[in-house]
């Protein structure tokens, strides 16, 4: 599990740093950090200084959660249509496709993790800011309930900025569908963890991200229902320091556990082993 | 009359015409029928046409009407014998929500909804309808306590949305309205729920998981206000009309799309014109959905319930 290796920091000097062309440098936006960006890469983009960390798209969540070669993507051909004739929506569409590269806001399949079977569905920000349509909710409903029929543990990499404004009330009611395949899977005592990501809000963290089993947060990430703006704007002052982070959330009891992704198969793995009765890792993972 | 809304303007004016006359007729003893007649006959043939053609931001300024019927006027036409419960037993209650038991008709049921103000300083108090958790909280309390004694749970709803604020977000609000999601969805006892006013997005549907949704003709039902999908999508408030019409938020639209159950019909002019009739319809309304669902066997209620929320949604499959 090469993920789980820790980057050891080498030292770049003033010679080396010459040779390297300009577009190879990369910098971190929380504290200006400048290193290869390589290295950012290789380190799951996060900041090797102040642990920033950045967004990463969903085929990178789903190296990171499953066994090499083992995923299978499930349901990938759906594709939203503007059932409300909502003006420009079409075109958005079209866009995002090409600009994000998946064909809507959220990736689903099968694999395992440390051999353990699981449903995977990681949301894909850079589709429309990650936001929930018909198809993700469809996407949801169908992983949840193929988690029940075969009792195989649910996991979902949330990021998304709520429900799909051009797909109107259709789209406030995916926090419905959702919720009615998740809430059998608890009865069945079926695992289902929710990872939530920079930045979870509006309809998704109303829903099925924060009905996880185990609720986990990537450090630092944005969630809450009311976009900081919005909350902003209605108060007419600025937010405190640090609200509606991971952290602050962590400290009002929302999310059980922050996880940083160097952690988050391993985390996610020793909990699934336990919740489901199987041997513990290997101490060397 | 206080407040008019601008298209209700030629209305407000014949019953001040008509309320001349007929104080004219009284101080002086005069028989004004024959001219107050028509003018009635025309004023409600006005309402008729005025309220069959409503644009949707029209629909929208109905559904906020400050003298529409708000939960506790029906709690006090469609119900009797109600008994307000309070609290989450957590943090507080919230004043935002109402409920408790009471009858409709014979039967006992858990009646939850949200509650405006009808002036500034019950609006204050009442956050102007829009919940904190602990209003979501309490509702899910009382939803439980429905099932354990076996009564069906009616909910009002009627928000502008979940409320934007630093205490709302700091007690989880999101958490609160997901965990009221999936209690719903599990709940083992029949459940209507009902738009009266505005269906504003989480804060509604946190309400709505239902067997039934009924939705009032003048409601409206959204997953944003026009005014903050104008924001977005056009950096502009003032096209509200546009985002209004796009949203597809009326009941008809919503009926169309499989959203909502069933359209109670109101009053010409509005409930707020005649909130006796419009509580009668939707007494009726109510009573007929519970007939229904009350001899279902509990699963086939919850599968059903299940069933009928999966539907919703259209996409392509290649
Ligand atoms: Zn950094």
């Amino acid at each position: 599990m090469a993920w789980f290796r820790k980057e050891r920091r080498e030292r770049t000097t003033t010679r080396q740093r010459l040779e390297i062309p300009a577009d190879a440098w990369d910098k971190c936006d929380q504290c200006g950090h400048t290193d290869i960006r390589d290295k950012f890469d290789r380190n799951l983009q996060v900041c090797m200084e102040c642990g920033h960390h950045r967004r990463i798209d969903s085929r990178r969540y789903v190296a990171i959660l499953t066994d090499p070669g083992s995923f299978t993507e499930l349901y990938g051909t759906l594709g939203s249509v503007d059932v409300l004739g909502f003006e420009g929506y079409p075109e958005r569409i079209a866009v995002a496709r090409r600009k994000a590269g998946t064909q809507d806001a959220i990736l689903t399949g099968h694999g395992t993790l440390t051999g353990v079977p699981i449903n995977l569905g990681v949301m894909e920000f850079g589709f429309m800011g990650g936001s929930m349509g018909a198809v993700v909710g469809e996407k949801i409903a169908r992983l949840a309930r193929r988690s029940l029929e075969e009792r195989v543990p649910l996991i979902i990499v949330s990021a998304s900025g709520g429900a799909r404004m051009q797909e109107g009330a259709m789209s406030l009611m995916q926090l419905a569908k959702t919720s009615v395949t998740i809430a059998p899977l608890k009865q069945a005592g079926i695992p289902f963890i929710s990872v939530v990501t920079n930045p979870t809000t509006g309809g998704v963290s109303a829903s099925y991200a924060m009905q996880g089993d185990v609720n986990i947060a990537e450090p630092g990430a944005v969630v809450g229902f009311a976009g900081p703006r919005v909350i902003k704007q209605t108060i007419g002052q600025d937010l405190p320091d640090g609200f509606q982070t991971a952290e602050f959330l962590l400290e009002h009891g929302m999310v059980d556990i922050v996880v940083a992704r160097h952690e988050l198969a391993t985390t996610i793995a020793r909990l699934l082993r336990m919740m489901l009765r199987r041997e513990p890792l290997p101490a060397s993972s | 009359m206080a407040f008019e809304l601008e298209f209700e303007k030629p209305l407000v004016d014949l019953q001040r015409q008509i309320a001349h006359l007929k104080r004219l007729a009284e101080e002086q003893r005069l028989d004004v029928q024959s001219e107050v007649a028509p003018l009635e006959q025309k004023l409600s043939e006005l309402r008729r046409e005025i309220y069959a053609d409503l644009t949707p931001m029209q629909r929208v300024l109905v559904a906020r009407h400050p003298r529409r019927p708000y939960a506790l006027d029906y709690l006090r036409t469609v119900f009797s014998d109600f008994v307000e419960l309070k609290g989450d037993r957590l943090f507080r209650d919230d004043p935002a929500i109402v409920a408790g038991w009471a009858r409709l008709g014979e039967r006992s049921v858990v009646v939850i909804g949200q509650q405006k103000g009808r002036d500034m300083k019950e609006n204050l108090r009442r956050n102007f309808g829009m919940p904190h958790p602990e209003g979501y909280r309490k509702a899910l309390r009382l939803m439980h306590q429905a099932a354990r004694f076996q009564a069906p749970v009616v909910t009002l709803i009627d928000t502008p949305g979940a409320f934007p604020g630093l205490g709302a977000e700091e007690r989880g609000q999101a958490e609160a309205i997901a965990r009221n999601l999936e209690g719903m969805a599990r709940l083992e006892t029949p459940f209507v729920a009902t738009i009266i006013g505005e269906g504003g997005s989480g804060g509604a549907l946190a309400l709505g998981l239902a067997d039934r949704v009924l939705m009032l003709e003048n409601a409206i039902y959204s997953v944003i206000s026009p005014e903050g999908c104008a924001a977005i999508l056009w950096k502009d408030a003032t096209q509200k009309e546009r985002a209004a019409q796009a949203l597809r938020l009326t009941a008809t639209d919503l009926h169309e799309l499989g959203i909502i159950d069933e359209i109670v019909r109101e009053p010409d002019g509005g409930a707020h014109a005649d909130p006796d009739e419009a509580g009668r319809a939707l007494g009726e309304a109510l009573d007929r959905a519970l007939t229904e669902l009350e001899p279902v066997p509990r699963d086939a209620l919850l599968a059903a319930r299940a069933e009928k929320f999966l539907r919703m949604g259209r996409f392509v499959e290649a």
